[in-house]
């Protein structure tokens, strides 16, 4: 079946669905008492350009053969994809309660048993491999979908990442594009301070991409580079984003990566993105 | 003693017999890293350059990669030494093929300690712990040419995570043309009722070897080859205990985690027989394959005194 039947949103839209699904996200951390906070932050507004304005599939078939792949490497961050797929139509927005309970849809870092979930996750690493899996098996069966992987900028210190950026350009992958949610922390500290990431979009050029820089927050921005994206080998788009983007005491605060608010602290941050 | 049988090399056995699957399963692909020859996928290579892909020494994103292909309905058939398709990728193995049991297919060659010469970090003795403990997998180690012929057909044919574990080495043939491997199933080669050995891979030669030498004794020895550990059948190690009373696993692996393990947890689950293992109690040094097997006891002469050794523990 090859019915699309996503929701595509304008620009404005866009803009007032992160701020609800950031109220979603603090909601859904809040609630089950932990969580990855500042990477969902950082990543949502990219997520919601992918799954309103630029993907293709059918909620209604999650496993349809031609779909567009959505790969979440950076599996910590489930609560941001969550709320996407739930608004994308691919199960009850009830269930977005559900995340981290026993028996629950949601699981702490993303797992396919979650319609819409592609890849396992939670270790590191490993998405770009698995997202030029899809992208190989696309171009031996002349399928025209394409794949997208998205890495945190702390991820990309695992060596994994560059056996596949370097595997990639090799074999040609120009239906994959990796994005990087450069929000310049990773979960101890400063990016800068663990591992020197410097010059990034050199490193990837160097490894055979094709690489575009965003500002990952800006809806209009981030729809530019996935449209532009996809000529000759793979792209990368490198986001400029920032860690807990949208509550002024999470905003580059490697201190919100791994932890849920407090009860003061979820009624401030309502306020702000009222 | 030591029966004289032909010998073939289970690695020549995979490469060819899969490039005879290519038309039946037009879903397989086959992905490798930099070891082609010596696994023999080689051969497919060059046959079908379209459905094969070279990683380079690079394990971990070739599992990834694999995972990719297999949640795209392919097949993707693994193939790489064992030390470096088990240890290295073992997180991928773990996180991306056996938690989401996915289809795909690792099937590693230069097992155990045939890699002789290549010395300590070229021998493989933790793989079969390393992938038995992943539950989703199903763990296999053919005893020579004709079983892993069949074993490479099934796999194309079953759904689900598969490790199989290959050697360098020519090993002996010890099937007929009749034999049908059926995977989960145990192998009774021998009938006894005294003791029960229980081989896998290159120890059921000598597991044969030790059991004719045995009848020399006045004992009867069954023998049994266990080879697929996951899911190990367990009624066939249950019989063996309870009818013959004593249990000898035999195996070119570390003593811990693998078949002797896999035994031992039955029995005593089950019905408790006292329990002698041939197995690895360490890493060994270089040197030729068979001298390393003497050298560590993995001879059908080791097997028949542990026979003898767990027969007085009745
Ligand atoms: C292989 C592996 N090692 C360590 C961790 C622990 N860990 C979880 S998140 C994280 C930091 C990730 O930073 P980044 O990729 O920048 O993510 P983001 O800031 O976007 O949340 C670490 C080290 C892990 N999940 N996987």
């Amino acid at each position: 079946m090859a019915v699309v039947t996503q929701p595509m949103l304008s620009v404005e839209e866009m803009r007032a669905t992160a701020l609800e699904s950031r109220r979603e996200i603090l909601k859904m951390i809040f609630d089950a008492g932990s969580g990855h906070t500042g990477g969902s932050l950082s990543e949502i507004d990219i997520l919601i350009s992918l799954y309103f304005g630029v993907m293709r599939y059918d909620p209604a078939d999650p496993k349809w053969s031609g779909r567009d792949r959505f790969i979440l490497s950076k599996g910590h961050a489930s609560p941001g994809f969550y709320v996407t797929l739930a608004r994308a139509g691919y199960f009850d927005p009830v269930e977005l309660g559900s995340y981290r309970k026993t028996d629950g849809l949601l699981q702490g870092h993303a797992h396919p048993m979650t319609p819409g979930v592609e890849m396992n996750s939670g270790s590191l690493g490993m998405g770009l491999s698995f997202a030029l899996g899809h992208a190989l098996a696309g171009k031996m069966d002349g399928s025209d979908y394409r794949v997208f992987a998205l890495l945190g900028d702390g991820e990309c210190q695992e060596g994994e990442v560059w056996e596949a950026a370097m595997s990639a350009a090799h074999h040609g992958a120009d239906n994959l594009t990796a994005i990087i949610d450069r929000n310049r922390i990773q979960n101890d500290r400063f990016t800068d301070e663990v591992m020197t990431l410097e010059p990034l979009a050199d490193r990837w050029r160097d490894f055979g991409w094709n690489v575009i820089s965003c500002d990952g927050h800006e809806h209009a921005d981030v729809l530019h580079a996935l449209s532009a994206s996809n000529t000759g080998g793979p792209t990368v788009i490198i986001a400029d984003t920032v860690k807990g983007k949208g509550v002024s005491f999470m905003e580059n605060n490697p201190g919100f990566h791994g932890r849920a608010p407090t009860a003061e602290e979820y009624d401030a941050a309502l306020k702000e993105l009222a | 003693m030591t029966t004289n049988r032909e010998s073939a090399a289970t690695r020549e056995t995979y490469g060819r017999t899969l490039l005879t699957m290519a038309e039946e399963h037009p879903d397989i692909v086959v992905l490798g890293g930099d070891l082609n020859v010596s696994t023999f996928v080689h051969l497919w290579r060059d046959q079908h350059p379209d459905r094969f892909f070279d990683f380079g020494p690079a394990e971990q994103n070739i599992v990834g990669v694999a995972a990719g292909l297999a949640a795209a309905g392919k097949i993707p058939f693994v193939s790489t030494f064992s030390v470096f398709g088990t240890g290295r990728p073992y997180d991928q193995l773990r996180v991306l093929v056996s938690q989401p049991s996915l289809n795909v297919k690792l099937i590693c060659t230069h097992a155990g300690i045939l890699t002789g010469e290549d010395g300590m970090s070229a021998h493989s003795i933790e793989d079969l712990s390393l992938m038995c403990s992943l539950p989703s997998f199903s763990v296999v180690t053919p005893a020579d040419a004709p079983e892993t012929e069949q074993v490479i057909r099934s796999a194309a044919a079953t759904h689900g995570p598969l490790y199989v574990r290959l050697s360098r080495a020519a090993t002996p043939v010890v099937h007929t043309d009749g034999y049908r491997f059926q995977m989960g199933k145990a192998e009774t080669m021998r009938e006894g009722a005294d003791v029960s050995i229980i081989a896998c891979g290159s120890l059921v030669a000598p597991a044969l070897d030790a059991a004719e030498t045995l009848t020399g004794q006045g004992v009867q020895a069954r023998v049994i080859n266990m080879h697929t550990l996951a899911p190990a059948d367990e009624a066939a190690i249950i019989s063996a205990a309870r009818e013959t009373g004593a249990i000898v696993t035999a195996e070119e692996h570390y003593v811990h985690g693998g078949l002797g393990s896999v035994v031992a947890g039955a029995v005593a689950r089950n019905h408790p027989v006292p329990i002698e293992m041939v197995a690895l109690h360490g890493y060994t040094s270089s040197g030729p394959a068979n001298e390393l097997m003497a050298k560590n006891g993995l001879t059908a002469d080791g097997v028949a005194n542990a026979a003898l050794r767990v027969i007085k523990r009745k």
